[in-house]
């Protein structure tokens, strides 16, 4: 049973990519580790932890593209369940410290010895525990994703409309998040972490190990990803997207499709920010600002809309479009080249890399079949390539 | 005594009559901002039967479809579909999955989706979310989309997409997406808009081929197609029933020519 969807998830370019990024995988934690630094062939440690931070990044890409390019949910708040998944393993990172911290209180962390607070708050329990924390990781994002959908969707909040209660989600989470009294850290977030499952996180081990990770995530996303997508759901979720009422006529419960997908979409953003706050060392409220996830969808916009493989490739050239120009004498202007660049790639692009990339192929092997079509008296129907 | 014998016997008729019907429209009211768009509407189609609806623009067709599948939620009156289910408390969800199917004015079919697909889509199996998720297409599935195929005429063209077809060819997908779905009731709402004759022809074919196995509905403005038809005919007018009979008899009555027709 698990064969044939398999099969059927993996076309040409999923399975490129997912070959590359297993190369990555192994390469770069070797380069890192067993070259030495002399070698021109060593990666140094921060270029892996920023890798790394382009990789959590594609995962994130991938779940706006699921409920944007395939079901067209444009959510302009996916960056709420990122911080989410994020805070959770820092709140997991934050118990580690123990008494290695600057009040060395056992049970609490800094922030709240500083408050003065005397007690644990009740949210902060059990994620001393590894397996709770990223059980949390999965299920607040999760939880939050249903129930806000659950209400929007039966509501048919659609469009724009849907954006815009979007980006107050993540916008009121972010109020919430600045203020010392909701318990997670106030405007400072969760910081000096110490160590992630009695390892070291600053050691070179310990981020190649977490970048490696990040990597097996990403393709295990893919993965699932191209698994919906093929199958009926799939299908029906492309058909909400192109024409919603005919779907209802047809006797679908459009929103239970739709609450479901946002509700995965959110999980995966919320791992995503589980993978990234280890290797940044901070999170902070700052994550929810919903200039985050209107970048995320510039990415996804730039990589080409429902194509999964161009979410992920936006993602990581964008940042490191990021990286390279915010580091140099362009940094003031680094906003306007990328409003610049979602204005061109919608105009110039509008199907984004990859996407163009499949459209040519696909235009190609039209013509070379009309050509054949010339010469063969009658060419077997070809099969269309999946959208 | 004789009155209340005559009103048993009345009531007795009216229970029989509902006997016979699959839908039943009673003094069904429906307005927008004060403007009355079904007007103490009531009429019943019977089982079997294929019943083509005319009249004027604004006479309440389209509404009436609405309100039937569930888009429209009547201000006053009764649908009952099938003896058991008032359709004005349920969605469309709800009363698709009852069975009844609808065709839209301007053909709406999964543009991005092949025309198999489409069918796919279409085809009687479980809505569920959860159930869609592991489904795999069986056999019977297959061999019963290339049935439709068949009888839509589209079978050359069923790996293309949807929205590469011509017009004509989207209107048949979409009937061909009502028959997958296998209703019980077809609402087909203006089926040869934009046809030529020669389609109209053979769209009127297909819906008598329909109407062996299925009740359908036809809202249509073309009288030559009406008359292809041949069925009982309904004229609408400001919201309700102005003349029900035979093609001739409602193209004889004095109000449908004065209103609708033209002299």
């Amino acid at each position: 049973m698990s064969s044939h969807i398999l099969i059927r998830s993996l076309d040409r370019s999923a399975t490129v990519f997912l070959i590359t990024v297993a190369v990555i995988a192994i390469a770069v934690p070797v380069l890192n580790l067993a070259v030495p630094q002399s070698s021109d062939f060593h990666i140094p440690t921060y270029l892996v932890a920023l890798f790394g931070k382009y990789l959590c990044y594609a995962i994130l890409a991938l779940s706006i593209d699921l409920i944007w390019g395939y079901c067209g949910i444009l959510s302009l708040g996916q960056s709420a369940f990122f911080a989410l998944g994020g805070y959770a393993m820092g709140m997991y990172l934050m118990r580690q410290i123990g008494t290695r911290g600057v009040y060395a209180n056992p049970i609490l962390p800094d922030f709240m010895v500083f408050l003065n607070w005397k007690e644990l708050p009740y949210s902060w329990y059990g994620f001393q525990h590894f397996p709770y924390a990223a059980l949390m990781v999965v299920l607040v994002p999760g939880v939050l994703a249903f129930v806000f959908g659950w209400l929007a969707f039966r509501s048919r909040v659609t469009g724009v409309y849907l954006s815009i209660i979007t980006q107050a989600l993540t916008y009121a989470l972010m109020l919430g998040f600045f203020r010392n009294n909701f318990g997670f850290g106030g405007n400072n977030g969760l910081t000096d972490f110490k160590d992630i499952l009695g390892f070291n996180v600053e050691a070179e081990t310990t981020r190649a190990a977490l970048f490696s990770i990040t990597c097996v995530a990403l393709m295990l996303g893919l993965l699932v990803c191209r698994a919906v997508v093929t199958s009926k759901f799939g299908k029906v979720l492309i058909a909400i997207r192109d024409a919603e009422a005919r779907v209802r006529f047809l006797g679908y419960r459009v929103e239970s499709y739709k609450v479901l997908v946002f509700t995965l979409s959110a999980c995966m953003a919320g791992i995503a920010g589980a993978l990234y706050v280890p290797q940044i060392g901070i999170i902070n409220p700052s994550e929810f600002a919903p200039g985050n996830s209107i970048e995320a969808v510039i990415w996804v916009a730039v990589g080409g809309r429902g194509t999964l493989v161009g979410a992920a490739v936006g993602a990581i050239l964008a940042n490191y479009a990021k990286t390279y120009f915010t580091s140099g004498v362009l940094a003031p202007y680094w906003l306007f080249m990328l409003g610049g660049l979602f204005i061109g790639v919608t105009l110039l692009l509008p199907r984004g890399i990859i996407g163009s990339l499949h459209h040519w192929t696909a235009l190609r092997r039209a013509r070379i079949s009309a050509a054949a079509e010339e010469g063969v008296a009658a060419p077997p129907p070809e099969p269309q390539p999946a959208e | 005594m004789k009155i209340q014998e005559r009103l048993a016997q009345a009531e007795d008729r009216a229970k029989e009559a509902f006997e016979r019907t699959l839908l039943y429209i009673e003094g069904v009211t429906v307005s927008f901002d004060g403007f009355r768009a079904l007007n103490n509407l009531s009429f019943a189609i019977e089982p079997g039967e294929m019943r083509a609806i005319i009249g004027p623009n604004g006479a309440g067709k389209t509404t009436m479809m609405d309100v039937v599948t569930g888009k429209t939620r009547p201000d006053k009156g009764a649908v009952i579909f099938d003896k058991l289910h008032d359709l004005a408390r349920l969605d469309e969800t709800e009363i698709a999955e009852l069975g009844i199917g609808r065709k839209f004015q301007k053909p709406t079919v999964f543009d991005s989706h092949t025309v198999y697909d489409n069918l796919e889509l279409a085809l009687k199996a479980d809505r569920r979310a959860r159930a869609t998720l592991w489904t795999r297409e069986t056999a019977d599935e297959r061999r019963r989309i290339e049935e439709i195929l068949q009888i839509i005429r589209l079978t050359a063209v069923q790996n293309r997409l949807a929205g590469g077809l011509s017009h004509g060819q989207k209107q048949w997908l979409e009937i061909g997406m009502l028959l997958a779905q296998d209703p019980k009731l077809l609402l087909v709402d203006e089926p040869v808009a934009g046809m030529t004759d020669v389609e109209t022809q053979q769209t009127a074919e297909l819906l008598k081929q329909i109407n062996r196995e299925h009740t359908v509905v036809v809202v249509e403005h073309d009288m030559t197609f009406v008359r292809e038809l041949g069925v009982k005919v309904t004229c609408l007018h400001e919201g309700s029933v102005l003349a029900e009979g035979t093609i001739d008899e409602v193209s004889a009555n004095e109000r449908v020519v004065e209103v609708y027709l033209g002299r």
